[in-house]
């Protein structure tokens, strides 16, 4: 129990900070349409009989592959072959799996977490915040102006393959908890959050983590008071947090 | 070489359309080069082929050790980020291991406050924004200034503050400095050499020779009213 809700909250951060430039990069459809991109590896997964987390990270580092390399072709329309793709990877997935298995992937699940996942899950999202802490200067130049960042020295192409396979790490890291459908939502929400209140980047960063932490830790609870699910109700938790932040102008 | 950019004969297409075409100029050292041309002549194109942005045919050579500030004509962000100036200029800063007091000495320089520049960029005027772009360029020391138009959107005594600053820095630092202009009174004062280009035809030397009625009517295909200073 202690490891998985300590396991839950490094996902949160890792979301919380991944998302700030996603939302900043206005790549927020982009991103829920990608972790939908983890199914068709969960059912190839399953049916292989080895970890399901570890099918999905394949597939979603083939998918952030795919956003990255359609991104540097200017003339066709990322999101078009995003909606479209990855719509289409939603229904093979879907197809492969059946019951309690496709209900678990889409919304994620409560479980012992096994010795595989701890390590994966705590590897991967010291990796994902490690990349964001360290990058973040060049991440907010590229944001600016991709012209600018590159006469300063920064390997934009690059940085931003990194910056997907990070993205794409995290929703590998939380498909646990919240599941194909509702993962997207974690990394989006607190930042937007985030974005409505912050006056300046690092307050950004710091509000979009503890808006993810917040809604994490509550909905956990929440689920084991109410005996639900937790993936909708860490969602539905960081939605009406996200409500809220409209009181505030 | 004695030049800081050598271009020859580059070309540059989108799809089947060419944008540029067998183009060739040089800029020396501490020189500065005014690029001028009518709307879509492919101005801010050369310049994003020049930092590496696109695809082209042809050679661009730039000495060795060359650091460019690039300052773009525009920006595509949203108005609402939470990115503040100052965050812009530490992200540079702090990459090329610079100080705070650096900060505080270009935006003395381009004449933006420290108020301003703890603002969000969104709400800045575009002046302002402008002139923290220029201070971004200043930034780490550059050797070469591209400017696509920096005085678009700044009001008459703030273009004429930024074209002293940046024809003070050309002497003090040895600058090279290119800047793409409408404005053909500045080109004439403060180009050593103009780059023309015109749908029709391209042409490159000292202001006394490329700003001539004659030549501009051809450019910009009517009667363009110029007079370049004596001295």
């Amino acid at each position: 129990m202690i490891e998985s809700l300590v396991l839950s909250i490094t996902v949160a951060i890792a979301a919380g900070l991944v998302g700030c430039f996603a939302v900043m990069r206005r790549m927020a459809l982009a991103a829920d349409a990608l972790s939908h991109v983890a199914l068709p590896g969960i059912g190839v997964a399953l049916a292989l009989h080895i970890h399901p987390i570890f099918g999905a990270a394949a597939m979603l580092f083939f998918g952030a592959l795919m956003v990255w390399a359609v991104e540097g072709k200017a003339r066709v329309g990322t999101e078009t072959v995003i909606g479209v793709l990855f719509s289409a990877a939603l229904a093979v997935g879907s197809m492969m799996m059946t019951g309690e298995d496709l209900v678990g992937a889409l919304f994620g699940g409560a479980g012992i977490l096994s010795w595989p996942e701890i390590l994966f899950g705590a590897g991967a999202a010291i990796l994902v915040v490690s990349f964001v802490v360290t990058q973040r200067n060049n991440l907010v130049v590229i944001l600016v102006s991709p012209d600018i960042a590159r006469t300063a020295g920064i390997n934009v192409r690059l940085l931003n393959l990194f910056y997907l396979q990070a993205f794409a790490l995290t929703i590998a890291l939380g498909l646990r908890y919240l599941g194909v459908l509702l993962m997207g939502a974690l990394i989006i929400i607190p930042a937007a959050t985030a974005k409505r209140v912050a006056t300046n980047l690092t307050g950004m960063l710091v509000t979009a983590v503890l808006v993810a932490v917040a809604a994490t830790v509550a909905g956990t609870w929440l689920a084991t008071w109410l005996h639900r699910e937790t993936g909708p109700l860490i969602v539905t938790v960081a939605a009406c947090i996200f409500l809220v932040s409209f009181l505030r102008r | 070489m004695d030049h800081v950019l050598e271009v020859d004969h580059l070309s540059i297409r989108f799809g089947k359309t060419e944008v540029l075409s067998d183009l060739s100029f040089n800029v020396a050292k501490g020189s500065s080069l005014a690029v001028i041309g009518p709307n879509g002549a492919g101005k801010t194109v050369l310049f994003q082929a020049l930092i590496g942005s696109l695809p082209f045919e042809g050679t661009i050579r730039w000495a060795p050790n060359v650091g460019i500030g690039y300052v773009p004509q525009k920006l595509d962000l949203e108005r609402d980020v939470p990115i503040t100036g100052m965050d812009f200029l530490q992200a540079r800063s702090r990459r090329a291991q610079g100080s705070d007091p650096e900060i505080s000495r270009v935006l003395d320089l381009v004449g933006v406050s420290r108020e301003a520049s703890e603002s969000v960029i969104g709400t800045l005027s575009g002046g302002q924004f402008q002139r923290l772009l220029v201070a971004f360029a200043l930034l780490g020391n550059p050797s070469v200034l591209l400017l696509d138009e920096p005085t678009a959107g700044i009001d008459e005594p703030g273009q004429k503050r930024l074209n002293e600053l940046l024809c003070g820095l050309q002497e003090a630092r040895s600058l090279s400095v290119l800047f793409i202009s409408h404005e053909l009174s500045m080109v004439s004062q403060y180009a050593t050499n103009v780059l023309c280009l015109g749908h029709q035809r391209m042409c490159w030397g000292p202001p006394r020779k490329i700003l001539t009625p004659d030549v501009l009517r051809e450019i910009y295909g009517m009667p363009v009213d110029q007079h370049v200073h004596d001295d």
